[in-house]
C-alpha cells in the first residue's frame, strides 16, 4: 500500500472513532475549553448529526446531478441548442448568488428545518456539475463522434456508448467540487435548524465555546478532504482507463 | 461544418423554443399572487391578483404590455428587439409593483406590509430569462455590457429615488433603519474588498514562488485546499480565540482594531479563503505561458526578473485576473456569514430576519449582497475579456 | 456500384459541391482530390449521408441512400477517417466489434472476426485485443482505425484523408497494405486525399475537385497525360509528369530476355524506381528478378524513358 493510501486510511478511522464515541477524545478538546465548559457536544449524537449532515449532502448532489446532467444533454441535443447561449450565462449569474442568500430566500418558501438546506444545497451544486457537464459534453474529440456518426450511430446509441461515458471523468470532476461545496455549505443550514453539523459549531459560537466550534469544523473539513481524494481517485481511474489526459481541475 | 453550424432557418412566424417557456412561465405566473398584503410584518400574508392589487386602468394596462412582450418572445423576432421589449418589460414590472404597494396600503398604515408576490417574482425570472438569452446573443463587446449595468444601476437609483417603491415591505424595513443600512454597506464592502486586496498581494508573489518551485508547489497547494474545506461558519468561529489572544498580549494590536470578535477574524478567515484562486490561478497562468516564448527570452538574455516582468506576467495576466474575480464574487458572498460573530455587513439583517422570521429584513440583507455579486461579476468579467488577447475565443 | 448524379450542398450563399456526377465500378478505388476547400471531403460525407445533399442523388447499388435511415446506410458503408476516431474508452477488440454489434451478429461471430482482422492487419489478436487506443502506436492506431471500418465486411469503404497522420514510411506501409487488402476482399472504396502521389498510387480513377466543382474524373494515367485544365496540371507538378506516369508502371511490362550487370531489381518495382537506379548507378540496363529471386531478364533505361514520354 501506498503511504498516501495508508494516512488516508488513519484519517478515516480517527474521523469514525471520533463520530461514534466522541467522549474519549474529550482530552484533545479539553485545553480549548474555559470556565468548566464541556469539551464535548452532548446535546444531540454526533453520529445521527453526521448521518443527517451527509444525506442532506447526498439526497442534494444526487438531484443536481440528475438535473444538471440532464439539462447539459438537453442543450447539447440539436432540439435544445437554441437555449446553450442561455444556459450558459445562467450558469454564470448563478454562481454570483451567495449560497447563504439562496438558504436565506429558500426559508419563506419552505419553512425552518432541512427543506430549505436541501434546496439551497441542490441549487447551488447545479452550477458546477452543469457547467462541467456542458464542457465535457461539448470538447468530444471531433474525430470521435465524427467516426461514431460514421459507424452508424444513433442518436441514442452515440450518447449513450459514446458521448456520456466520454464525459464522465469531467462530470465526475464537477460532482466532486459540488459535493466539497455543499459539505462546507450543510453547516449553514443549522442557522435555520436543519440538523447538521452546523448544530456544533453554532452551539460554539452561541456558548462562545472553541471546543464546540473546533470540532465540529474539524468532521465537517476532513470528512470534506476524504470526499474529495476519494472522487479525485475515481476519475484518475476513470480516465486512465479511457486514456485520456486529465483536463479540468 | 456540420449541418448543425448552419443558422435556423429565420421565417418570420417561426416559434421560439425560449418563448415557449417564457409564455409557460406567464401563464403560472397569471395564477399566482402579484403581491402579498400583511396587516403587519409578522401575520400571514393576504394573497392578492394583478388586478386587486392595482388599480383597473393600470393592471389591465400591464397586462397588455405583458402579452405584447410574451408575443414578442414567443415568435422569432431580433435579438434587439427581443432585448428592449425584455427591459421595458422588466422596468414595468418594478414600477407597478411599487405602485401595487401604495394602491394596498391604507392612507397613513405605517405598520401594513406589502410585498412581491410569487407570481411578480416569476415574471421577473422570465423576463430576466429572454434578456440574458438576448445579451448572449448579441456577443456584446466588454464595454457595452458595463455600460448596460450602468444603465440598470441607474434605473434603480431613479427608481428608488423617486419613492415609488417606498410603500414595499424591504424599503420599508430600510425606512427603520437607513443609517444601520449604510454602515453594514460599508463593513461588507470593506471586509470583501480588504480580503481581496490582501489576497492578492499576498498570493500573487506566493504564486509564483509555487511556480518556479516544486518544492514549495505541493505542499502550498495542498495547504491552501484545506482551508477551503473548513466550513466558513467554524473558520471564522476559531479565529476568534487567536485574535483575542494578539488583542490581548501584543501591544497596539487592539488599538489598530483587532479584537476577537467583529470584523477582525471575519477578514482573516475571507483572507484565508481568498489565497487559493488567487495563488492556483497565477500558478496556472504562469505555466501556461509557452515555453517557446520564454525560451525566446532566455535566448535574448533576459535575467529571470526581466522575463517575469515583460514576458511571464503579462501573459498570465488574463488568468491571475480570473482568478481575482472569482474571489471577490465569492468574498461578497461570504461575508454575510461574519454577522455570525459580530462581524457586521448584509450578513446582520439576513440572519436577524431568519431569527425574527421576517423576510423583508433577509430581503434586506439578500438583495444588496447578490446585486453587488452579480454586478462585480459583470464587471471582471468584461475586464478580463478585455486584458485577454483577442484570439481567445469566447463562448 | 456507386452513381452519384448533380449531388450539391449550399450552406446559405454559399455551394460548396455544385452537380457532382461519378460513378464508381465495384471493386475501383476512386480518389478524390483537391486542396483544402474544394467539397472534396463533404462530397464524400453526403454519400453516407454524414451531410445531407441539398439535391442531386446517391445510389449505392441501384438503391436511392435516402430510401433507407441515416444510421442503417452507415452501417453498411465503412468509415475511415484521419487521427482513426477510435473510442478511446473501448479496448481495441471491441472497437473493431462496433459495426458487428450494432448489426446485432452473434458473439462468436464477432469474436472469430476481430481476431481476423487483427491478424490481417499484422496486430497479434491474443495481444492487441485487450489494450486500449491510447497504448498503441500511430501506425497501430490508424490500421485499427481501417480494421474497425471493414469490420462488417462492407462492400464500401469510404476513407477521408486516412494516412494524413502517419509519417511518410509508415503511410507507405498503410498505403500498400491497403491495396492488399482490397485486392483480397474486393472492396469498394471512395478515398479523399490531398495528395497527388497519394491518389496516383492508390487510384483506379482520380476525380479532381476545385471549388465545389468536379474538373476531371479518368485514370491515373489519363489525368497525367491529357490534364482537363490548367489545375488539374498544376495539381499534377508539370514537372513531375513522366515520373508520376512511370510510377504507374511495373518493371514487368517493359522486361526483355538477355543478360544484364550489376544489382538486380524486382520485377514488381515500378518503372520509377527502375528509372532512378540506372540513373544512380550509371547503368544502361538491370537484370530483373521476380519474387523468388530468379532472374527473367532485364530492363534497358532507353525504353524507360520512351516510357515516360507523353502518350498520344
Amino acid at each position: 500500500m501506498k503511504p498516501g493510501l495508508i494516512i488516508r486510511l488513519v484519517v478515516l478511522a480517527l474521523l469514525v472513532a471520533f463520530i461514534v464515541t466522541p467522549e474519549s477524545f474529550a482530552w484533545v478538546f479539553q485545553p480549548l475549553t474555559k470556565n468548566g465548559q464541556p469539551a464535548i457536544y452532548v446535546q444531540n449524537s454526533l453520529l445521527n448529526l453526521t448521518v443527517s449532515h451527509l444525506t442532506i449532502v447526498a439526497i442534494a448532489t444526487i438531484a443536481s446531478t440528475l438535473l444538471a446532467v440532464g439539462l447539459a444533454i438537453l442543450v447539447t441535443r440539436p432540439f435544445g441548442a437554441e437555449f446553450l447561449p442561455l444556459s450558459r450565462s445562467l450558469a454564470n449569474i448563478g454562481q454570483t448568488f451567495p449560497p447563504v442568500a439562496v438558504l436565506a430566500l429558500a426559508v419563506p418558501v419552505l419553512g425552518f428545518g432541512t427543506a430549505p438546506t436541501l434546496v439551497a444545497l441542490f441549487l447551488y451544486g447545479l452550477l458546477p456539475i452543469f457547467e462541467n457537464a456542458l464542457t465535457g459534453l461539448t470538447t468530444l474529440p471531433p474525430a470521435v463522434t465524427e467516426a461514431a456518426r460514421g459507424v452508424g450511430m444513433t442518436d441514442r446509441q452515440r450518447l449513450l456508448g459514446v458521448e456520456l461515458p466520454l464525459a464522465t471523468p469531467v462530470i465526475l470532476a464537477g460532482i466532486r467540487l459540488s459535493v466539497v461545496i455543499s459539505v462546507a455549505t450543510a453547516t449553514i443550514g443549522s442557522t435555520v435548524a436543519a440538523s447538521t453539523l452546523g448544530e456544533v459549531i453554532i452551539a460554539g459560537l452561541l456558548s462562545n465555546n472553541l471546543a464546540f466550534i473546533a470540532q465540529g469544523g474539524l468532521v465537517v473539513g476532513v470528512m470534506a478532504v476524504l470526499i474529495y481524494d476519494a472522487l479525485s481517485a475515481l476519475e484518475r481511474a476513470l480516465m486512465a482507463r479511457t486514456g485520456q489526459r486529465r483536463q479540468h481541475a | 461544418m456540420t449541418d448543425a453550424a448552419i443558422a435556423a432557418p429565420t421565417r418570420s412566424f417561426a416559434v421560439d423554443k425560449l418563448g415557449v417557456l417564457i409564455a409557460a412561465l406567464a401563464a403560472i405566473a397569471a395564477f399566482l399572487p402579484f403581491a402579498a398584503f400583511r396587516a403587519n410584518r409578522i401575520v400571514l400574508g393576504e394573497a392578492k391578483g394583478l388586478f386587486a392589487a392595482l388599480p383597473g386602468w393600470e393592471a389591465a394596462a400591464l397586462a397588455i404590455v405583458l402579452a405584447a412582450g410574451i408575443g414578442i418572445a414567443l415568435f422569432r423576432t431580433p435579438t434587439l428587439w427581443r432585448l428592449a421589449t425584455s427591459l421595458v418589460v422588466l422596468a414595468l414590472l418594478f414600477v407597478a409593483i411599487g405602485h401595487a404597494g401604495t394602491f394596498l396600503t391604507p392612507p397613513g398604515d405605517k405598520i401594513a406590509r406589502v410585498s412581491p408576490g410569487a407570481g411578480f417574482w416569476l415574471l421577473i425570472f422570465a423576463f430576466a430569462l429572454l434578456a440574458a438569452d438576448a445579451i448572449a446573443r448579441l456577443k456584446l463587446k466588454p464595454w457595452t455590457r458595463i455600460g448596460v449595468l450602468a444603465a440598470v444601476a441607474l434605473f434603480f437609483a431613479v427608481l428608488l429615488g423617486s419613492g415609488t417603491l417606498n410603500d414595499l415591505s424591504i424599503l420599508r424595513e430600510y425606512a427603520n433603519r437607513g443609517d444601520t443600512f449604510w454602515r453594514e454597506a460599508q463593513t461588507h464592502l470593506a471586509l470583501a474588498l480588504g480580503s481581496l486586496a490582501a489576497a492578492t498581494v499576498a498570493g500573487i508573489p506566493i504564486g509564483i514562488l509555487c511556480h518556479r518551485s516544486d518544492a514549495w508547489r505541493a505542499p502550498v497547494l495542498n495547504v491552501l485546499n484545506a482551508i477551503q474545506t473548513i466550513p466558513s461558519i467554524a473558520l471564522f468561529g476559531l479565529l476568534i480565540a487567536p485574535l483575542a489572544w494578539v488583542a490581548a498580549n501584543i501591544p497596539g494590536a487592539s488599538a489598530v482594531g483587532i479584537s476577537g470578535i467583529g470584523a477582525a477574524p471575519a477578514m482573516v478567515a475571507l483572507f484565508a479563503y481568498s489565497l487559493l484562486p488567487v495563488v492556483a490561478n497565477t500558478v496556472v497562468g504562469l505555466d501556461g505561458v509557452p515555453p517557446a516564448a520564454n525560451d525566446a527570452a532566455k535566448g535574448m538574455g533576459m535575467t529571470d526578473w526581466q522575463r517575469l516582468v515583460t514576458v511571464e506576467f503579462p501573459l498570465a495576466f488574463p488568468v491571475i485576473l480570473t482568478g481575482i474575480r472569482i474571489v471577490l464574487v465569492q468574498n461578497i458572498g461570504l461575508a454575510t456569514i461574519a454577522a455570525l460573530i459580530g462581524g457586521g455587513g448584509f450578513g446582520v439583517f439576513v440572519f436577524q430576519g431568519v431569527g425574527q422570521t421576517a423576510m423583508d429584513l433577509v430581503l434586506l440583507g439578500a438583495v444588496p449582497t447578490v446585486a453587488l455579486a452579480f454586478a462585480a461579476a459583470v464587471v471582471l468579467d468584461a475586464i478580463v475579456e478585455m486584458v485577454s488577447p483577442k484570439d481567445t475565443r469566447r463562448d | 456500384m456507386i452513381e452519384i448524379e448533380a449531388l450539391t450542398k449550399d450552406y446559405l450563399e454559399l455551394t460548396v459541391v455544385d452537380h457532382v456526377g461519378l460513378t464508381v465500378a465495384d471493386g475501383e478505388i476512386a480518389v478524390i482530390v483537391g486542396t483544402s476547400g474544394s467539397g472534396k471531403t463533404t462530397l464524400l460525407r453526403m454519400i453516407n449521408r454524414l451531410i445531407e445533399p441539398t439535391s442531386g442523388t446517391v445510389k449505392i447499388d441501384g438503391q436511392d441512400t435516402r430510401d433507407v435511415p441515416a444510421f442503417e446506410l452507415r452501417r453498411r458503408i465503412g468509415y475511415a477517417i484521419q487521427g482513426h476516431g477510435l473510442f478511446p474508452h473501448r479496448t481495441v477488440g471491441q472497437n473493431i466489434a462496433t459495426v458487428p454489434t450494432l448489426l446485432g451478429w452473434d458473439k462468436g461471430k464477432i469474436a472469430a472476426r476481430v481476431d481476423e482482422l487483427l491478424e490481417l492487419f499484422q496486430l497479434p489478436a491474443a495481444e492487441f485485443r485487450d489494450r486500449m487506443p491510447s497504448e498503441l502506436s500511430g501506425g497501430q492506431q490508424q490500421r485499427v482505425g481501417v480494421a474497425r471500418a471493414l469490420a462488417a465486411e462492407p462492400k464500401l469503404l469510404l476513407m477521408d484523408e486516412p494516412f494524413g497522420a502517419l509519417d511518410p514510411i509508415i503511410r507507405a506501409k498503410a498505403q500498400s497494405d491497403l491495396l492488399a487488402i482490397q485486392k483480397r476482399f474486393g472492396t469498394t472504396i471512395v478515398l479523399v486525399t490531398h495528395d497527388m502521389e497519394e491518389a496516383i498510387h492508390l487510384g483506379s480513377r482520380i476525380a479532381v475537385m476545385d471549388k465545389g466543382k468536379l474538373l476531371q474524373y479518368a485514370p491515373p494515367d489519363e489525368i497525367i497525360a491529357r490534364p482537363a485544365t490548367p489545375f488539374v496540371a498544376e495539381l499534377i507538378g508539370t514537372g513531375e509528369r513522366p515520373f508520376r506516369l512511370l510510377s504507374l508502371g511495373k518493371v514487368r511490362d517493359l522486361v526483355e530476355s538477355g543478360p544484364a550487370q550489376g544489382e538486380p531489381i524486382s520485377a514488381d518495382a515500378s518503372l520509377r524506381d527502375a528509372y532512378a537506379e540506372c540513373l544512380w548507378t550509371g547503368r544502361e540496363m538491370l537484370p530483373v528478378v521476380d519474387a523468388d529471386g530468379a532472374s527473367i531478364g532485364r530492363i534497358r533505361r532507353d525504353d524507360i524513358a520512351h516510357k515516360a514520354e507523353r502518350p498520344q
